[in-house]
Parts: C-alpha cells; sequence; structure tokens
C-alpha cells in the first residue's frame, strides 16, 4: 500500500499539488485522473520520487520515500516497475535485450536464466516471437507490451504506468487495460495509473482518485462514479455523449 | 544575468560531472558499454581522421614548399614543418574540433533523444545513476582511445606530405623525408596527446551535459547538439592555450 500524506509542490511561484492526501490499494487497480494541467503528472512523478515535493510524506508500505537516503532509494527502485507514457525503451537493446536489462542489473542470473527469464515475462504479456527486433520495428501497442515485461521482470512491488492507453487504438487500449488488470491480481501488486482514458476509468477503476486544480476532490471506484455528486468529476467523465448515454442506461438499469 | 546563468550553468555541470564520476553498479555492464563506446567513437571516427589528416598533410606540405622557397632556407625546412605542424597543433587542437563536431554531435543528440523520450527516467526509476551509467564508458573511451587517433593523424597526415614529395614535382622524396626526420622532439608527441587527452575530456562531458539537461522536444535536441559543439569548440581553443602555455614553456 502507498499513503500520500499532504503533499505539496510548486513551479516557478504556482502551487501545482496543494495538499493532495491519497491511499493507493495493494491488489488493486489505483486510477489517478483529472484534467490536463490538474497536477496527477506531478503526483505520479512524486510517487515515484522524479520530483521532490516540498512538504507531506509518501509511504510505501510505512517507509518514508521523503526521508529515505541514497541505498534505501535505490533499494525502493528495485521494488518498482513503471510504463512510461511514451513506453521509454531503450532505442539500442533488442526487445529480449530490454526486458533482460533490470535483471542483468539487479541479479545475479546467468545469461541463459536472464534469457529465460525474460521470455517468459515476454510470453505473459502475448508477445511472442519478436525478440530480436528493436523497438523501432515493432508497434506502439507492442512497445507498451515490451514496456509491462520489462516492468514486471523483477516481480516488482510496486506498478506505475503513465497514460498506457495514449496513442493506441481502443481494441489494443482495452488489451493493455486487460493485461494490468491482471497482472496487478496474479502479482498482488500496487498498480497506480495515471488516465485520460474514460475506458479504462468505467473498465479497470477500482480505486480512483480525482484531482482537480492540486486537490484530491474525489476517491471512490468504477461504480459509484455513475452516481457522484461532484461536478467537476461528472463533467470530466462524462464529458461525452456516448458516455452521458452509458451513465443514463446503467443508472436506468441500477434502479430496476 | 548572462554571468549569474554560467555560474549556474558550471555549477551544474561540476554536479553532474560527481555524478558521472561514480563507481559504476555492475563493472560488467561498464566493461560492456565501454567496449561499445570505444567502437562507436574511436574506430568510428578512424575514416575522418584518416581522410582529413591525408589531405591536411598534403595541403601543408604543398604550402610550406611554395612560400618557403628561399635560398636561405634549409632543403629540410618543407619537411620538418609540416612535421611539426601536425604534431603541435593539427593532430591535437584542429583534429579536436574536427571529432567535436562528429562525436559530440552525436553523444548530445543521443543522450538528448533519451532525455525527451524518458528513457533517463526509466534507468533512474529502476535505481540506476544514469549520469554514470551512460556518460562515464563514453569519457573513458574516447579517453582512452584519442592517443591512438592522434597517432594515426600524425602518421597519415605525414603520408599526405609524402604523397605530394612522390607524385610532383614540388619537392623530391628524399628531402621530404629527410626533413619529417630532422631534430624531431619525441617531447612534442607526448605534449600533442596530453592536449587531446583533454580535449576527448571537454568534447565528450560538455557533449553529455548539454544532451543530459535537455527539456523539450525533437527542436531542442537539436539545440543542445549545436550548443554541445560550439561550447567544446570554445573550450577546446581555451584549454589550447593554456595547455600551449603550461607545457611548452
Amino acid at each position: 500500500m502507498i499513503e500520500v500524506k499532504d503533499i505539496e509542490k510548486s513551479f516557478d511561484g504556482v502551487k501545482v499539488l496543494k495538499g493532495v492526501s491519497a491511499t493507493f490499494e495493494t491488489g488493486k487497480i489505483n486510477l489517478i485522473i483529472g484534467q490536463s494541467g490538474s497536477g496527477k503528472t506531478v503526483l505520479m512523478k512524486s510517487l515515484v520520487g522524479l520530483v521532490r515535493p516540498e512538504h507531506g510524506a509518501i509511504l510505501y508500505d510505512g517507509r518514508d520515500l521523503m526521508t529515505m537516503d541514497a541505498t534505501q532509494l535505490r533499494q525502493l527502485r528495485t521494488e518498482i516497475g513503471m510504463l512510461f507514457q511514451g513506453s521509454a525503451l531503450f532505442d539500442s537493446e533488442t526487445v529480449l535485450g530490454n526486458v533482460e536489462f533490470p535483471l542483468m542489473m539487479y541479479t545475479r542470473m546467468t545469461p541463459a536464466e536472464r534469457r529465460d527469464r525474460a521470455r517468459f515475462c515476454l510470453e505473459r504479456v502475448g508477445l511472442k516471437g519478436a525478440d530480436e527486433k528493436f523497438p523501432s520495428e515493432i508497434s506502439g501497442g507492442m512497445q507498451k507490451r515490451v514496456a509491462i515485461a520489462r516492468a514486471i521482470a523483477l516481480n516488482p512491488k510496486y506498478l506505475f504506468c503513465d497514460e498506457p492507453n495514449s496513442g493506441l487504438d481502443p481494441k489494443t487500449s482495452i488489451l493493455i487495460d486487460e493485461l494490468l488488470y491482471d497482472i496487478t491480481h496474479e502479482y498482488g501488486m500496487t498498480t497506480v495509473i495515471n488516465t485520460h482514458d474514460m475506458n479504462s476509468v468505467l473498465g479497470i477503476g477500482e480505486n480512483i482518485i480525482f484531482i482537480n486544480k492540486g486537490h484530491r476532490e474525489w476517491v471512490g471506484n468504477k461504480d459509484l462514479i455513475y452516481t457522484t455528486t461532484n461536478e467537476a468529476l461528472s463533467d470530466f467523465v462524462f464529458a461525452t455523449d456516448l458516455f452521458q448515454k452509458v451513465k443514463a442506461y446503467v443508472l436506468e438499469h441500477t434502479h430496476q | 544575468m548572462i554571468i549569474e546563468s554560467s555560474i549556474a550553468r558550471f555549477g551544474q555541470y561540476c554536479i553532474f560531472m560527481g555524478r558521472v564520476f561514480s563507481v559504476p553498479q555492475k563493472w560488467r555492464v561498464f566493461g560492456r558499454k565501454f567496449i561499445q563506446e570505444v567502437g562507436k567513437l574511436g574506430l568510428d571516427s578512424i575514416p575522418l581522421t584518416i581522410v582529413i589528416s591525408i589531405f591536411i598533410g598534403a595541403v601543408i606540405c604543398i604550402q610550406m614548399q611554395l612560400n618557403m622557397t628561399n635560398p636561405i632556407m634549409p632543403a629540410y625546412s618543407t619537411g620538418l614543418a609540416t612535421r611539426d605542424i601536425l604534431l603541435l597543433e593539427f593532430s591535437s587542437a584542429v583534429l579536436c574540433l574536427i571529432l567535436s563536431g562528429k562525436v559530440g554531435s552525436n553523444i548530445a543528440s543521443e543522450i538528448g533523444t533519451m532525455r525527451v523520450t524518458e528513457q533517463i527516467d526509466a534507468l533512474e526509476i529502476m535505481g540506476i545513476n544514469s549520469a554514470c551509467f551512460l556518460v562515464l564508458p563514453k569519457i573513458l573511451a574516447f579517453m582512452v582511445f584519442i592517443p591512438v587517433l592522434v597517432i594515426f593523424s600524425i602518421a597519415t597526415g605525414l603520408f599526405g606530405g609524402w604523397i605530394i614529395a612522390a607524385f610532383t614535382d614540388l619537392i623530391s622524396v628524399s628531402r621530404y623525408i629527410y626533413g619529417i626526420q630532422t631534430m624531431f622532439i619525441e617531447w612534442y608527441v607526448w605534449y600533442t596527446i596530453i592536449k587531446a587527452i583533454v580535449f576527448s575530456v571537454i568534447i565528450t562531458s560538455v557533449a553529455s551535459y548539454c544532451g543530459y539537461y535537455v527539456k523539450g522536444g525533437a527542436l531542442e535536441v537539436g539545440k543542445a547538439s549545436t550548443n554541445a559543439v560550439v561550447s567544446s569548440y570554445i573550450l577546446i581553443l581555451l584549454f589550447d592555450l593554456i595547455l600551449t602555455i603550461l607545457l611548452m614553456q
């Protein structure tokens, strides 16, 4: 479980996070949602230590990220996997090389053991036969899968995903969502996803944190979101005709 | 304002270099990267070094012969001047200025692209000191290999002069060979290698710094690449002056 307590962060005198507190639960898909510029990316970067908040605490199962020394931080980071928006695969490495990379840096596995583990992870994300290809030779969806395989190679306790569906077609987006959902439950990870994708919100949102103008405005799940009284959240999630119809349909059938 | 930002950048560069010169987390991975960088930065620079040095050696030989034709000038002067120009300035300072265009822009754009595509963030998230992991092998590989390039440059530059002697009527081969052997001072070789090693650190570290702190997208990567080359030029010329004063007096 990750707990965020009252964190604040400013850039050039402008407060982006204004005392955000939230809990990201173990074994669940935790979504951070909010409009562009609401502070959700800064929150995600604060969680993984890429941005240092000016105030507050970030507790990883009780261990405060803000007070860790370099060694403790390095140790914590071996427990973290991250999927970046643009996948962030290493261009100079093959698909297999990318997945093997964290194993090479943090384990004493033999090359054969590393290859086996990397192949297992690639198979787990449904990617076969692309081992020797370079990231530039595979599609965006495949790159995301490789990035997920790399993120889970060390069996992390915490998985962070920054906009995992961006740039993907709806079908591939759903496949990626399902994959993230499955591996979260299979490995009991604390998965935190930063997303704009309403299909993801309504499909896999087990714990949803809505950030608006630097504040945490709402916490709930995909079922509670239909009945929210928070106007900003409702406007954000059900912004299109299609999603308004979905909401009306769900509410109608729930009452019946 | 400019002074303030220059001091801030110098401070940032020093902190960056502090992170670069750390103990690598995995020596085996470092060794692999070091060998890759020797190939990419060193071996791949050999053809450019050879081509430039042959032509410059040939041109220096022609210029010396045409402009030093005087009865009081000894017969060996063309060969001697060609050798000393190559040895003292061309094969260290000028060669490094040229290589900073190739190697410096290559490093700045590679690291800059890694920054904007979040590959450096990915390394940091994995708990890896990205500055040390990416930059240290480049600096050490180029430092180790630059003497080889310098020696290649001197040898092929002298060969360029020999081509002029052998295939034109400007100067005889025997006079040229006699000239390049006359009054040879071994220290000049060490002097040029020392200078080249210092320049290699400037080229690789400045380019890495420019790439590492890129913010934005492709446009900024291009700007970082240009900044890396321009900054390297200025620093190489400055250090050329300083090292010449220190080592030749």
